[in-house]
Parts: C-alpha cells; sequence; structure tokens
C-alpha cells in the first residue's frame, strides 16, 4: 500500500531530510519546505518507507503537488 | 592679524560648539534604531535610513533640513510630501501581492476590516487625551500596520508627527512576532487554535485580472481620497497578474521599490530633531499606537469567532488577527501559533488572504480620515 504525501502550501523545498528507502516514524520531519521567507517542516502522516520522492531541493511546489511516495 | 580677529566666528561655524544635550540623545536614539536593524534585523530596510537619519538630522549647523536649501528637506518635501513615494511603494507592494487567497476565501475580507477597529479606537482615545482630530487620525492609523500609508496620512494631517508615527509604526511592526501572540491566545481555545482550515478553492487566472480592476473601481469610487495609494496598488497588482510585462513587475518590486525606500527612510528619520520629537507627547503615542495594534489583533480574532457562529466550514479565529496589515509578518505569526497547537495545521497561506485584505482595510481607514477631516 503506498500513501502520496501532498505538500500542503505552495513554497520552495528548503532541505530534504530523508532519501529514498528510509525507514520513517509518524511525525518525522521528511521535508522543510520555504514559503513567506518561513520554514515550514512537513511531516511525516504515519510510519513507513520512503518509496519515493518526487522533488528535489531548491524545486518549487504548488499546493497539492506531490512531495513523495511513502509504503 | 586677521584670522586670530575672525577666530570666534571661525569657532562658531564648528559644529561642535552647537551641539545641545537634546541632539546627544537623538543620537542615542538613532543608533538604537540603526543597531536593532542591524543586530536584531527589526524591519532593517526601513530603520537603518531612518536610523541614519536622525543622526544626520541632529548634527548642528548643516542646513540639511533648510526649507527650500537643504538636501534631505528636497527629499522629504519632494518625495513626502507630494505624495509620491508612498504611492510608488504601494505599486511595487501590489506587484509582490498575491491576492489568490483572498480571491479563493472572499469571506476573510471581513477580518481584514475588522482588524481595523484598532484604528478608530485608537482615534477616539486619543482625542480624549487632547491630540487633536488631525493627529488622533495619524496616531490611530499606526494600529492598520501599515507603514506606506500611516506615512502619507502623517504627512497630510499631521507633518509634525510625521517621525514619531513612522518609527512607532515600523517597530511595532518588528514586534509583530512578539506582541500579537498573547493577545491570540488569551482569546482562543486550543481547540480553536487546532481547527483545520476546509481547502481553499483554485482562483482562476481571470479572477485574478479582474480582482484589481474592479476592486480599483469600486474602492475609488466609494472612497476617492483613498486613490492615490489604491490605484497605484491595483495598477502594480495588475501588472503582476498581466503577465505580459515581465519587466515592470521585476521594476516595480525590485529596482524601483528599493529606490523609493532609501528615499524614504532617510527623511522619515531627518524630521526627528530634538524639539519636535522630545516631548512627552512621544511617548504617549508609543504607547497609544501599541495599544492600537493589541486591539486590532482582538478584534479581528473576536470577528472570526462571531463569525464561526454562522459559518459551516469553521475558519480558525488566529486568522482574524492576520487582518493587522504588516504582510506577511502577521500571517507568519497565525501559522506560528496555529502550529503550536497542532503542528500539521498550515495556517500560512489561509492568513493571507485576510492579511493582504488587511492591507486595503488599513488603505480605506486613512481615505476615510482624510474624507472627514480635510
Amino acid at each position: 500500500m503506498t500513501e502520496e504525501i501532498l505538500s500542503p502550501l505552495a513554497g520552495n523545498v528548503w532541505k530534504i531530510n530523508v532519501k529514498e528507502g528510509d525507514q520513517i516514524e509518524e511525525d518525522d520531519e521528511i521535508i522543510i519546505l520555504e514559503a513567506m521567507k518561513m520554514e515550514t517542516p512537513i511531516y511525516a502522516p504515519s510510519d513507513g518507507k520512503i518509496k519515493s520522492l518526487s522533488v528535489k531541493e531548491g524545486d518549487s511546489v504548488e499546493e497539492d503537488a506531490v512531495l513523495a511516495i511513502l509504503e | 592679524m586677521e584670522i586670530s580677529s575672525n577666530l570666534p566666528a571661525l569657532l562658531q561655524s564648528v559644529g561642535f560648539f552647537s551641539v545641545t544635550p537634546g541632539m546627544i540623545i537623538m543620537w542615542g536614539i538613532a543608533l538604537l534604531l540603526t543597531y536593532l536593524a542591524i543586530a536584531k534585523q527589526y524591519e532593517p530596510l526601513l530603520l537603518l535610513p531612518i536610523g541614519f537619519g536622525i543622526l544626520l538630522a541632529n548634527l548642528p549647523l548643516t542646513g540639511l533640513m533648510e526649507v527650500n536649501e537643504g538636501l534631505l528637506w528636497r527629499f522629504y518635501h519632494y518625495g513626502i510630501q507630494w505624495e509620491i513615494i508612498p504611492p510608488l511603494i504601494f505599486l511595487g507592494l501590489g506587484a509582490m501581492t498575491d491576492f489568490g487567497p483572498l480571491l479563493s476565501r472572499p469571506s476573510l475580507i471581513f477580518l481584514g476590516a475588522g482588524a481595523q477597529a484598532g484604528v478608530y479606537v485608537t482615534f477616539f482615545i486619543a482625542q480624549y487625551f487632547g491630540f487633536s482630530l488631525e493627529e488622533a487620525a495619524t496616531i490611530g492609523i499606526i494600529g492598520g500596520a501599515d507603514g506606506p500609508t500611516t506615512i502619507f496620512l502623517a504627512a497630510k494631517l499631521a507633518p509634525q508627527l510625521l517621525g514619531t508615527v513612522a518609527v512607532a509604526a515600523y517597530s511595532y511592526m518588528a514586534l509583530v512576532p512578539i506582541i500579537q501572540p498573547p493577545v491570540m491566545k488569551l482569546l482562543t481555545s486550543k481547540e480553536e487554535r487546532m481547527i483545520r482550515m476546509k481547502k481553499s478553492r483554485k482562483v482562476s487566472k481571470l479572477e485574478k485580472l479582474v480582482f484589481p480592476i474592479v476592486s480599483v473601481v469600486l474602492i475609488i469610487l466609494l472612497i476617492p481620497a483613498s486613490a492615490p495609494l489604491m490605484a497605484m496598488f491595483m495598477l502594480g497588482n495588475l501588472i503582476r497578474e498581466s503577465e505580459v510585462v515581465e519587466r515592470l513587475k521585476n521594476a516595480a518590486q525590485n529596482e524601483l521599490m528599493n529606490i523609493v525606500t532609501i528615499f524614504l527612510g532617510v527623511p522619515i528619520g531627518a524630521t526627528m530633531n530634538a524639539e519636535s520629537f522630545l516631548q512627552a507627547s512621544a511617548i504617549f503615542i508609543f504607547l497609544l499606537g501599541l495599544m492600537a495594534f493589541v486591539v486590532s489583533t482582538a478584534t479581528g480574532v473576536l470577528l472570526a469567532k462571531l463569525m464561526n457562529l454562522f459559518l459551516e466550514d469553521k475558519i480558525n479565529p488566529l486568522l482574524g488577527a492576520a487582518g493587522v496589515s504588516a504582510v506577511p509578518m502577521a500571517a507568519r505569526v497565525v501559522h506560528k501559533v496555529g502550529a503550536e497547537a497542532d503542528k500539521k495545521n498550515y495556517l500560512l497561506m489561509f492568513a493571507m488572504g485576510p492579511n493582504v485584505a488587511g492591507v486595503i482595510g488599513t488603505v480605506i481607514a486613512a481615505g476615510t480620515f482624510l474624507t472627514i477631516l480635510r
């Protein structure tokens, strides 16, 4: 079962704290977005493994863009 | 022989002997603002040139603020008294502002209006304490948390207060992250702060194009005195949203904005000489300005709670605090206070709606004062 992690707001990808294949737990800070000159951490919605990352650092993302896929 | 008889006159022309204690106090204030700008990064774009302008204005015998003569007087006269710079700042702000968050949930415009209550409350209180109507309006507008609007109104209604209200407005804007959260937390429960907003509607390009045109017509017809600021604000926004004049957009956002910011800060600082600033009323103005900020924040939050009584999709009442127009600081504060209650609650973009509505609200408040008082 896979789960898409969506961007809750538009911004730029500031930092990615995980890599593909990483095991993560719910509420881990996986990505930090930058919007309105403010860092906004994106937390893991549930436990799982990062199947793939859909963005890289520096990318600009729209609201609801897929950031990563969790399995 | 010649030189020795002229020595007293020569000495008098040296500034050192004309320094007054008041000037030295003003140097201290100038250095404090410059320090806050550099070390604490409190609104550095404005407080740095303002601080330096204060220092310059309090050096004796320079003639910098001499009417018709001085360099800084000319900046002040042609830039601010002629009402050129604040509208140009609004051109840049318009080019930077995305009204999308407001358009996706237009009811949030009420929060931008509600958070102007501090302006009007302070207007009445300042009058009660003996300020003239014009001065009271100028002090009240500090609560709108909008620098160029404050300067615009002060230059027209109470130029003697210009420096003081500008410094108060920009200082409090820098302090928004400190002033607002206690008020916001006091007026909301944790459950309310945790309310997640319903997903926002996608806004079409056509809506974004039509908005500046329709709103400039409506607002100027309603309050003609708001025209200089509103006209430039919406022109800037149309330039942005048209997506066909990228160069103009960039110029308005960057080069032009930066140039006029330099010519705004220095002469504002220069209006603050020791005689006009070192008065008990200055402290009073700072206190009243702070009160205006607090009342605006509180009424914004309370109005959001009132709206929730009628709305099916509840809004997070913290959004009301973003109605003070300090963009985007107030929206960031809303986001942070919301994230303290629920870290997965992302209020930032929702808060931008009332935040940009607050800018329009403050311009309308200023226009209303101008209409009534002139």
